[in-house]
């Protein structure tokens, strides 16, 4: 290494230091956005000082800087087109893309120095092909995984588990193929066999999400970021780059930490969820529960009653509250409650939404200011002391079944909402949560049943309880 | 195993467990941003498909630099667009003064400021 390129490291080590210090500026609501600003800032160096080398080397032909120019500008305008565009609902669709074009980018490079080692005299390959088959294979599964899953969650495909006959042995075929020529890449060079791998890693992206139901978004997520984190690390061993190596390491550990989190907060192994099917064998057993008991429904101007003269309501948001686009409606009703004197805050279990954080990204875009934004832990001591629990479009994070043994969600951490003095569940009609399984607080006698499409009940609510009061 | 490939590979551990100790501390509120802004870290990917161009002279190099380099800037560009996009509806209260952007380059070296818990 001479004094040019090993300046060159430096800088790049320079941007990664950017990188960690942005993620470390995430620890609070309040710094974040100067921890994004300084991330940037780390990216506009590594890709100036790229730029930088490429031109010190001038071995860059025409043609050469064309591709890459165009190519990069294209990618451009479609990632801030996107970016500008997207609602937040479908945040986890654009993440999932962003993921996927990752994965696919750091699976390319690994490609092309395959290509271009093997076209070398002799063929050699060094130490870095362990790196460039992983890269290859990580990089590939990540692709057709995570376009598979942002094809569940913008509903293109079907978000229930497509299970597949003999799909476990297909994948199981795919993985031996695929390693099995990844092994034999090492030891002699063969283009045919890179081609085997990269399909055969395609394939397998597909069969591995597939089979994963929508509820399982959040961890399957988290797990594609991972891997497209690691995917890039790889590909910095194999153009020996720092700062790939740092920041594909950093997102690796980004989302097998998120993996860990959603997965601990459904009470599932990875890979009890990677092997998939929710709800299919002994979820029946809570459905004998509720038999002939009693639901109790109710109107808006009665609830409208309860809320308005609560001192503490805590709402608790779920997905059918973002699929109806509520969540500017509940602020609306939130603010309302909070100038009568009404002490309001949202209780966000982790897995609320369709990835992690998720609800309260859409709270925030809402105007919600994010200290009334209670996580699980700070939350549940709360219940016990609030009047109306208000459970908005959520199903499965409040049912009790939760806590007792031979049901399909048995041990996932709930939100303690049948502590409060009444509940008000706001839902369409009685069907099922994703994990398909009844709701003993539906029953409960301090439960009031309130069926209308979520954005509707809360409009309702809210003129209601600004008649009550006369605002 | 070559000095280069140790070096490589200490690097790869400490990053890893420097992100482990960074983001284990982040809050649930912010993890979807979190994962977006790790998103676009990832979008580094780039400066590897730029370097495809140094070698690059083949039809089947220059297809692949292209597409890598589309790629690659879609997420990263994307990537930091959106995370900013996201972080600026975090508001403490519901309606405070927008604060002015600051301006992107230069900033590498800033201390970042102390900001009012």
């Amino acid at each position: 290494m001479n004094t040019f390129d090993t300046n060159i490291q430096l800088v790049y080590i320079l941007a990664a230091a950017c990188f960690v210090i942005g993620l470390h500026l995430m620890n609070s609501p309040a710094t974040a956005r100067r921890g994004n600003q300084v991330s940037t800032a780390g990216m506009i160096i590594a890709v100036v000082i790229t730029l930088v080398l490429l031109i010190h080397d001038g071995t860059v032909t025409a043609v050469g800087w064309t591709v890459l120019i165009i190519g990069a500008l294209l990618g451009s305008v479609v990632g801030l087109y996107s970016a500008r565009t997207v609602q937040m609902t479908a945040m986890p669709q654009l993440v999932s893309m962003f993921n996927a074009v990752g994965g696919g980018a750091a699976a390319l490079v690994a490609v092309y120095g395959y290509i271009h080692d093997e076209s070398a005299p002799g063929g050699v390959l060094g130490t870095t092909s362990v790196f460039t088959v992983l890269d290859v294979i990580i990089g590939s599964v990540t692709f057709t995984g995570s376009l598979i899953a942002a094809g569940k969650l913008q509903g293109i495909i079907t978000g229930s588990p497509v299970m597949i006959k003999g799909g476990r042995a297909i994948n199981v075929a795919l993985a031996v193929v695929a390693l099995g020529s990844a092994a034999f890449m090492l030891t002699t060079a063969s283009l045919p066999a890179l081609l085997l791998v990269v399909l055969a890693s395609l394939a397998f992206g597909v069969l591995m999400v597939l089979p994963i139901g929508g509820a399982d978004m959040p961890v399957v997520i988290s797990l594609l970021n991972a891997f497209t984190g690691t995917a890039v690390a790889m590909a910095g061993f194999v153009i020996q780059n720092w700062g790939l190596i740092i920041a594909g390491a950093l997102v690796g550990a980004s989302g097998g930490i998120l993996t860990k989190l959603m997965a601990d907060a459904m009470n599932r192994s990875l890979a009890n969820i990677i092997v998939g099917g929710f709800g299919t064998g002994d979820a029946l057993v809570a459905a004998a529960v509720t038999g002939d008991a009693q639901i109790r429904s109710i109107a808006a101007d009665d609830a409208a009653i309860q809320l308005a003269y609560a001192s503490k309501v805590i709402i608790v948001p779920g997905y059918g509250l973002a699929a109806a686009q509520a969540q500017h409606g509940v602020a609306e009703l939130a603010a309302v409650l909070e100038s009568q004197g009404v002490e309001v805050s949202y209780a966000i279990h982790p897995v609320a939404g369709r990835m992690p954080g998720h609800m309260n990204v859409l709270l925030a875009e809402a105007n919600v200011p994010y200290p009334q934004l209670k996580e699980m832990d700070e939350i549940n001591p709360e219940f016990g002391r609030a009047d109306v629990a208000l459970v908005i479009g959520a199903n499965d994070v409040t049912t009790r079944s939760a806590r007792r043994q031979g049901t399909a969600i048995s041990g996932m951490p709930i939100l303690d909402v049948d502590q409060a003095k009444s509940i008000i569940v706001v839902k369409r009609s009685m069907g099922y949560g994703y994990a398909g399984i009844d709701n003993e607080l539906y029953t409960n006698a301090k439960t009031s049943m309130y069926f209308a499409d979520a954005k509707k009940a809360v409009a309702d609510l809210t003129s209601s309880v600004k008649t009550l009061v006369g605002a | 195993m070559s000095t280069a490939l140790v070096t490589d590979l200490t690097i790869f551990v400490l990053a890893l467990l420097v992100g482990i100790e960074v983001i284990g501390k982040v809050p649930a509120t912010l993890h979807t941003p979190l994962m977006s802004a790790a998103n676009s870290i990832h979008g580094i990917v780039l400066v590897g498909a730029l370097l495809i161009g140094l070698t690059a002279h083949t039809t089947v190099g220059y297809i692949l630099a292209f597409v890598a380099a589309f790629f690659a800037a879609a997420n990263v560009v994307g990537g930091y667009v959106v995370t900013g996009r996201m972080l600026k509806m975090f508001r403490r209260k519901a309606q405070p003064p927008a604060p002015a952007p600051a301006p992107l380059n230069g900033q590498a070296q800033d201390r970042p400021q102390e900001v009012r818990q």
